[in-house]
């Protein structure tokens, strides 16, 4: 990137929520059902229906804002968005306008250099998503509007964010934050979380923003970055090329790694918003907020710096681990499971979780919900090792086989004859056999070739499969070969 | 049997003149008086169907309030099953896949439903002249005008067709049409009665409201369809009062406001002194009659057609021939099949109002036109809260003309705009008014509008009962 000039880029980012029913009526928003199954007069948007606000859309929004250090406001409204497409039955969209739930917020994001970047959010609206139109399917284009009316908040940037690696750790914490308050499932290829972007560049130092582009369907988050990157170099090569850049809509195409213009009748929208006059004004007042925000989950910054202090992990631990709601929790119900709650056994969990568990849910592409390795075999398995009845290296041969049976490792351990052997006679005989037979190597120990002390414990497990229990067979040969 | 008699009248007599016959007589009077054109549709075996499970269900004791009312519906109203036209070709064959909240009501009181009446396409007129299937004739004189919007459920009860009829009001479409009419026609308080299932002209003016040959009469239908439902966010919560009760005629104490702005050079000396001597009945029986002033009424009109078609813009863009309606045979593409499917399916005044309305919302005449006319719209309103600090109530024409004969203003927008001079305050401020006819000097009836202050229907529906000669 050429370093005389700067980007300037603000996100806008749309998150469809978990609610159980649509925005404005009372139609499920459960995903994967028939085409215009999820549907009733109201969404459908027949001739004389009337939206209802469903209020849990609010109370999300709110969680949100709570979230995103936003003022609240304790009147918004809400106004329609006027455009025609198949896809929006009433011909307009229900959102807010001049007057939105959540106003001037920020979040502090950092970034891969170890500093921390601070971003403002101007907004968060709440607004009901448009339904589908199908062209493939048939010689007409076909609409679904099982979509429509699926509640989604907007979450507006300021335009703080000074590269396509800022773009990316703050589109991770919005991800972050939403899927650990629970209103959205935060995935960005399915679209129930995306990203638009507005970006300039200008001369580094100078104050005033150049002109915008708009870029669309970056539905990834390597998306995300390539095409900014793509869209900051290509404002670059216009300016010292000495051209112009014409504000525009760009859509991403990610096949061909390039953004082209949209067809410009497609943009030239007057989108003519006033207050929707069917809507009353939602007022919030500090009661609700207050309720509201009891009611909030421990978020990720906070529940970081708890698997720090409480648990002692390291700091890398706790980032990984606090990354995503579900593989902390992952993380402390398998805590809870311990036998014997200690900083060793913590660790312990942790080390199983962000390697063999992580490794798992990549290689198998599930998620943590999925895992077969659920936290209580997990911790079960730790326990069997922090009690001596297994070895950390048999332990992983008992994760393995976690894999393929749903016995419970203490059974696992015992069908396959894992058992750790601590029974001192036993280790004791093989390693009076070993020393008879290795005169030369005892020789060169005694004479000071301390070195060669890995030979004997290497050969007793050996002889043993890996089943001694290594601290005791390192006391029987410092004691037998001294 | 009188088809004009009111109901309150009859309904002490259900049992001997069943409402089987009442429905059979109002279906043949429909009949006989096709050519006022009022019904769009009419229901004929299953109006009588249900006029006998009625008379079943008043014979077993378990009757509804409204057993015997055969009701008609304007066809902005929706009903299960039924074609609901808005009077436009547009909607020509849709049939509705849900009742109006007022439409649940009124079945649950066991009202009869005769039909679906005629009117100006999705409510836009005041002659009823703008409707796709032809223009209803006022029983009065069938060279003239109903007015309306709502001119077919008005003619529909002023020539016994019906008992009662609902229509709606977004700028005076009940109350001109009654007193073009000669019949009552009341608008409630904005959020008095549930618009779900109304097809919405301009949602912040919009109500449905009863016509009828009493006061009494809508009455007792405002009773039933009025309070809050949760379906509608603008309906309100407050408690619906016991309208009849209230109508005892007394006036005596009542003070009535004439707003000065309302009696200038516009007026007919006709109408001019068929008010005088309503007012000074009104004095004789001990009301307190005084001049007010509404000041900013010089901008009603302006006021309200810049946001009634702003919100009637956006309201009818549903109506693109993409889901239901009618859509053009011959499109190449998305924007040929849009354009020519409204251009086709609305008429010349609905076009007219959507151009406007697109207008006043558009980047750069926003705030020159929307917002201001908001501001204004708050003046007015706020006029009429300071009159009601002196006053109860307010006594205006409801028209400036009695009825004008067909084709008289359909070159002339702004003359016909100007028909509703006296009525669209009302629905600027959501406050209630209804219109009750007097005799005129001629033969035509004139309407007197009496005003009233918010949820204050009560004050009103009392004064109308004295006005027809109640508790004389
Ligand atoms: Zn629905």
């Amino acid at each position: 990137m050429n370093s005389t000039f700067e980007p300037v880029i603000g996100l806008e980012v749309h998150a469809q929520l978990l609610t159980k029913s649509k925005a404005f009526c009372g139609c499920t928003t459960q995903f994967g059902n028939d085409p215009n199954a999820n549907t009733c007069p109201v969404c459908l948007g027949m001739p004389g229906v009337l939206p209802v606000l469903n209020k849990s859309v609010v109370e999300f929004a709110i969680k949100m804002g709570l979230a995103t250090n936003c003022t609240i406001a304790p009147k918004s409204i809400f106004a329609r968005k006027n455009y025609f497409y198949p896809d929006l039955p009433k011909g307009y969209q229900i959102s807010q306008y001049d007057q939105p739930i959540c106003k001037d917020g920020w979040l502090d994001v950092e970034l891969k250099d170890g500093s921390v970047k601070h971003i403002g959010i101007t907004r968060i609206h709440i607004e009901e998503d448009a339904g589908k139109s199908i062209h493939d399917q048939d010689p007409d284009t076909l609409v679904d509007v099982n979509r429509c009316g699926v509640p989604l908040i907007e979450i507006v940037s300021e335009p703080d964010i000074r590269s396509p690696h800022e773009a990316h750790q703050y589109l991770s914490i919005i991800k972050q934050l939403v899927t650990y308050l629970g209103i959205c499932d935060g995935n960005m290829e399915e679209g129930s979380l995306r990203c638009d972007a507005n970006i300039s560049i200008r001369p580094k130092g100078r104050e005033q923003f150049g002109t915008k582009t708009e870029v669309k369907n970056m539905n990834s988050f390597r998306n995300v970055e390539r095409a900014l990157e793509y869209e900051i170099n290509r404002q670059i090569g216009l300016l010292e090329d000495g051209g112009t850049v014409v504000q525009e809509t760009l859509l991403w195409d990610a096949d061909k790694n390039i953004a082209l213009p949209m067809r410009s009748k497609e943009e030239a929208h007057d989108y003519r918003y006033f207050p929707d006059p069917d809507l009353v004004p939602v007022l919030v007042d500090q009661k609700w907020i207050s309720e509201i925000a009891a009611t909030l989950p421990e978020l990720p910054e906070a529940r970081r710096n708890r698997f720090i202090g409480g648990y002692h992990l390291p700091l890398y631990d706790a980032t990984i681990l606090t990354q995503e709601k579900s593989l902390a929790d992952y993380f402390e119900k398998a805590v809870a499971l311990l036998a014997q709650k200690n900083d060793e056994g913590y660790k312990s969990v942790s080390n199983w979780t962000m390697t063999e568990v992580l490794r798992l849910m990549n290689d198998l592409h599930v998620s943590i919900d999925q895992c077969v390795v659920t936290p209580d075999r997990l911790a079960a398995m730790v326990n069997l090792i922090s009690e001596g009845v297994i070895s950390g290296k048999i332990g992983k041969e008992v994760f393995a086989e976690m894999l393929k049976s749903l016995d419970e490792p203490k059974v696992i351990v015992e069908r396959l004859g894992l058992v750790q052997v601590s029974d001192t006679s036993a280790i004791e005989k093989i390693v009076d056999e070993i020393i008879a037979r290795s005169q030369a190597q005892v020789a060169q120990y005694r004479a000071g070739k301390m070195q060669i002390f890995g030979y004997f414990v290497g050969e007793t497990m050996k002889a043993m499969k890996g089943k001694a229990n290594p601290k005791i067979v390192n006391e029987i040969l410092k004691s037998k070969l001294v | 049997m009188n088809l004009q008699e009111p109901f309150d009248s009859y309904r002490p007599r259900l049992a001997s003149e069943s409402c089987e016959s009442r429905t059979r007589a109002h279906l043949e009077e429909i009949r006989k008086r096709q050519s006022l054109n009022a019904f769009l549709s009419v229901f004929d075996d299953e109006a009588i169907i249900e006029a006998k499970r009625v008379d079943e269900r008043f014979a077993r004791g378990i009757a509804g309030p409204l057993a015997g009312m055969v009701i008609a519906v304007k066809d902005v109203l929706n009903m299960k099953n039924k074609e609901t036209t808005c009077g436009s070709k547009i909607l020509r064959s849709y049939h509705s896949l849900y009742d109006a909240t007022v439409i649940e009501r009124l079945r649950a009181a066991d009202a009869v439903f005769i039909g679906k009446t005629n009117m100006d396409e999705f409510a836009m007129g005041s002659s009823n002249e703008n409707s796709a299937f032809g223009p209803v004739k006022n029983p009065r004189d069938e060279s003239r005008v109903p007015g309306g919007s709502s001119g077919g459920s008005a003619a529909a009860v002023a020539a016994g067709l019906a008992t009662t009829s609902l229509g709606t009001d977004t700028g005076g479409s009940i109350r001109q049409p009654a007193a073009l009419c000669g019949i009552i026609g009341l608008k409630p308080t904005y959020g008095r009665v549930s618009r779900y299932g109304l097809v919405a002209f301009a949602s912040s003016f919009d109500q449905i409201g009863p016509f009828g040959n009493s006061p009494r009469d809508v009455a007792r239908v405002l009773q039933v369809i009025a309070g809050h439902d949760p379906k509608d966010s603008t309906s309100s919560t407050l408690p619906v009062p016991d309208y009849l009760s209230a109508m005892t005629g007394d006036v005596t104490g009542v003070k009535i406001g004439l707003p000065k702005e309302y009696y200038s050079s516009a007026l007919s000396d006709e109408i001019r002194s068929t008010i005088d001597r309503a007012v000074q009945m009104l004095r004789d029986r001990g009301a307190i009659v005084s001049e007010v002033s509404l000041p900013h009424t010089e901008y009603t009109i302006a006021t309200y057609y810049i946001l009634a078609t702003a919100e009637a813009s956006s309201n009818l863009a549903r109506f693109d021939g993409v889901r239901y309606g009618y859509r053009t045979e011959h499109a190449a593409d998305l924007a040929a099949m849009y354009t020519k499917s409204r251009s086709e399916g609305f008429g010349a005044e609905v076009k007219r109002r959507i151009m406007l309305g697109t207008y006043v919302l558009s980047a750069g005449y926003y705030d020159a036109y929307y917002a201001k006319a908001q501001k204004v719209r708050r003046l007015i309103q706020h006029d009429f809260f300071k009159a009601f600090e002196h006053v109860d109530c307010l006594l205006t024409p409801t028209t400036p003309s009695t009825a004008f004969r067909m084709g008289e203003k359909m070159d002339d927008p702004l003359q016909m705009y100007l028909s509703d001079i006296y009525t669209v305050s009302a629905n600027l401020a959501g406050i209630p008014g209804i219109s009750v006819p007097a005799a005129g000097d001629e033969k035509l009836p004139v309407g007197i509008q009496i005003l009233g202050r918010q949820f204050d229907e009560a004050t009103i529906l009392n004064v109308a009962e004295a006005l027809s000669g109640g508790n004389q």
